[in-house]
């Protein structure tokens, strides 16, 4: 019996939305045909649409549906800025004059907001601006005011974590955009990890885009949605047909309408479903707590964390020999660190918090579920001081072997 | 027992995880990532640890309903071998990395680890078996197959190492068996190609990637008597017994070819001569080791074989410890012997033991031997 804590990676389908999603797949007509069929197709994906708008305070022509996070946070942040660098009708071509370049970026962001900025600095002309974070991993706020004081006019967009993927901490998001709103700049916030966890309000945010993604609520994989205000205007990423606002792409109905039976779900269910994982997670914080040469990293501040995340980093050890001895235990958890072909590295995130590269390495990500138990953490808890013990043995992956000769 | 297969994502590492599954032992698949910048894809059969051979080595292990997981040992590999690797060139020697990476990567760090978190053994894909004499001890021996064997590579393992080494294919009688195995078993690696050469010089190319790793200055080529018959541009990426890539403008008085005899990377000179000169008829060197149980008097000669390359043939040979070397004469004499490589001693099939070789001693009277480049012993060549 394996007992899933890694809810942050994915979140189990939950049946109410796989029953809504098989039922809709059989459905005939593309959403965008013009005959009855296709309209049938188009309501339900426009019903869909409805929920994931209702689910986070916005309207529905707001909701652009994507193909994932990734693709959303790609189009909030690329889009944005191609349409706030170039003048309206101008193309890129090299040399090219932009209206505005910088880009305003904290240090811990997830990688699909990395790799996207830095690739429009490599690529396409962007200036970054990396904002420090603080030891928690939240946003320096006077960081922050300090360059978009010295970025003036140039600077095309902030965008942020709305919290934070590997150590939950929640950032201030309204005082990023009233900062923000203050130079006329636009915010892309990447609420990926947040959603369903903590209530979010895209209008009172006043951010010009927000991405969420269906799987890590109990969706599908495969769908997404960049919330884009009526105010905002990107420019598409993909090209064929203008189906929607910003993006082209025949519109996933049957996704849609699971999306939207997900939302709906957490939204009704989510005074209850925080509170649950919040005793959970302070159930757990108390027992690593008593782990000699353990560290909880994030805020411990119920109010900064998100309810289901708890993260912690361990002396001494290495992450993937953690891992492997609690997979082996029956416990899935995450070193909550990117991986490029299963390469565990040192986590940029804890680097940004101030970690060193061996501290960082020892990390550990436990993210609970609406179905995770007491029992369940107690399980992991009498585990843990011995998998500790024993990765501790084996020590870093730099250190030299005394076998051989 | 608890047994960690480690899976390169090629088809031997994944029948002999297959086997030690199908002996009745608790089998955990790992792939060793020795790159932290892994090429995405193959390119023909050479190089190793790119992101299709880690998902090769997965799909082998999901197969086979090991669980899998990939460990990070770039920075022991980058230090321990590839750096190694330079520094032996730099020194004037000819390094085997294969043996380095098995004697503190696969049978040292990784063992460790391993042993740490609460496995048993190491099984890997070389062909090599460990046989288990009457006192219980345990022996290093050649592959049934010897046109794949693999324990000259394996002839750095101590004894200490062995205990937890396991060699599934020592006794397959060929390679072919193996991929027909892979093949009946439904590995999607059954038909990849072998990987040749070393891992992290896909191309092959080592002078390419010594070049950008070492100072090269020009420097003289000379003969055994000193007169100077061309320029190098960099002595360290010369091996004794190279003959290509001398650039001689003119040839010698018998035309006969010329060959790198000696590389002194200290004056930055290349030695040349007649293959003649090559010949060695004692090879010593102090950092050696034994595979297992060592002889009873080593002080005492005995009879064996030696083997200095991967490929090469066995010789007759008697070994012996003096003076804390490790010296090894041969009845007839060797060709192409450097210092750096590897000089592995059998009885048998049993692998006995290994030197790294500092000296060598000429077969032809009257000429200088290939001296102790370098030699941290301070050992010098004889006669």
């Amino acid at each position: 019996m394996t007992i899933y804590l890694d809810h942050a990676a994915t979140s189990p389908l939950r049946p109410e939305v796989l029953a809504a999603y098989v039922s809709a797949l059989p459905l005939v007509g593309n959403p965008s045909s013009l005959h009855g069929q296709g309209q049938l197709a188009r309501e339900l994906l426009e019903q869909g649409r409805d929920r994931v708008a209702a689910s986070l305070g916005a309207d529905t022509v707001e909701v652009v549906l994507t193909g994932g996070g990734t693709e959303a946070v790609n189009l909030g942040i690329k889009g944005l800025w191609w349409a706030r660098a170039l003048e309206r009708g101008e193309t890129f071509r090299p040399g090219r004059r932009l209206r505005r370049t910088r880009i305003i970026v904290p240090q811990a962001e997830h990688h699909a907001t990395i790799d996207s900025v830095e690739w429009l600095a490599e690529q396409q002309g962007a200036v970054l601006d990396w904002i420090e974070v603080d030891e928690l991993g939240r946003i320096r706020i006077d960081a922050l005011e300090a360059a978009l004081a010295i970025g003036g006019d140039d600077v095309a967009l902030v965008t942020a974590l709305f919290a934070n993927n590997e150590v939950g901490t929640i950032n201030p998001v309204t005082q990023i955009v009233q900062a923000a709103a203050r130079y006329g700049v636009p915010v892309h916030l990447d609420a990926i990890a947040a959603y369903g966890s903590i209530p979010i309000d895209f209008h009172a945010t006043g951010a010009a885009a927000l991405s969420v993604s269906a799987h890590k609520i109990g969706g599908p994989v495969g769908v997404g949605a960049l919330l884009l205000a009526r105010s905002a205007s990107v420019e598409p990423l993909l090209h064929g047909g203008n189906q929607q606002r910003g993006r082209s792409g025949t519109q996933d109905a049957a996704g849609a309408a699971a999306f939207g039976v997900a939302a709906e779900l957490v939204t009704l269910r989510l005074p209850e479903h925080a509170a649950h994982l919040s005793q959970l997670r302070d159930r757990l914080i108390d027992g690593i707590r008593g782990i000699p040469g353990a560290t909880l990293r994030g805020d411990l501040d119920p109010d900064g964390r998100l309810p289901g995340n708890v993260h912690a980093t361990f002396a001494g050890c290495e992450g993937d020999s953690l891992l492997f001895l609690l997979d082996v235990a029956g416990f899935s958890v995450s070193t909550g660190s990117a991986c490029q072909a299963g390469v565990p590295e040192a986590s940029h995130v804890l680097l940004a918090m101030g970690l060193s590269e061996a501290d960082a390495r020892g990390a550990l990500r436990f993210t609970l579920g609406p179905d995770t138990t007491a029992a369940e953490i107690d399980g992991v808890l009498a585990v843990l001081p011995e998998v500790v013990e024993r990765a501790r043995s084996a020590g870093l992956a730099e250190r030299k072997p005394t076998l051989g000769h | 027992m608890r047994v960690l297969a480690a899976m390169s994502g090629g088809v031997d590492s994944a029948v002999a995880a297959a086997r030690a599954v199908e002996a009745g032992h608790d089998v955990v698949g790992v792939h060793l990532a020795l790159s932290r910048n892994p090429g995405t894809l193959r390119t023909g059969s050479r190089g190793c640890c790119t992101i299709e051979d880690s998902m090769d080595a997965r799909r082998a292990a999901t197969l086979l309903g090991i669980p899998f997981y990939v460990w990070d040992f770039s920075e022991r590999f980058k230090a321990d071998v590839m750096d190694d690797f330079v520094a032996e060139y730099a020194a004037g020697r000819t390094p085997n990395p294969c043996m380095r990476c098995n004697e503190k990567i696969k049978f040292a760090a990784v063992l460790e680890k391993a042993l740490a978190l609460g496995f048993d053994a190491v099984a890997t894909g070389h062909y090599a078996n460990i046989d288990v004499d009457a006192d219980g001890h345990r022996e290093l021996h050649r592959a049934a197959d010897w046109a794949k064997d693999q324990s000259y590579v394996l002839g750095v393992l101590t004894r200490e190492q062995l205990a937890h080494a396991m060699f599934p294919l020592g006794a397959t009688p060929s390679k072919a068996e193996v991929r027909a195995e892979a093949a009946a078993r439904g590995l999607t690696v059954a038909q990849k190609p072998d990987s040749h050469d070393i891992c992290f010089i896909p191309d092959g190319d080592t002078r390419g990637f010594l070049a950008g790793r070492l100072d090269a200055a020009d420097g003289a080529i000379l003969d055994r008597d000193g007169r100077r018959l061309g320029t190098h541009a960099g002595a360290a990426a010369f091996t004794v017994g190279q003959r290509k890539g001398l650039n001689i403008g003119f040839p010698t008085d018998d035309g006969t070819p010329r060959f790198v005899l000696e590389v002194r990377p200290l004056s930055n000179e290349v030695i040349v001569g007649p293959r003649d000169a090559l010949a060695v008829i004692e090879v010593a060197g102090s950092r050696f080791s034994w595979a297992g149980e060592p002889p009873l008097d080593p002080s005492t000669a005995w009879a064996c074989e030696v083997q200095v390359r991967a490929h090469a043939d066995p010789v007759v040979a008697t070994a012996v410890v003096r003076d804390g070397e490790l010296v090894i004469s041969v009845q007839q004499p060797i060709m192409g012997v450097a210092p750096g490589q590897t000089a592995v001693v059998y009885v048998g099939t049993r692998v006995l033991g290994q030197c790294t070789i500092d000296r060598t001693v000429s077969a032809v009277p009257g000429l200088s031997a290939v001296p102790a480049t370098a030699s941290a012993a301070g050992v010098h060549a004889a006669g």
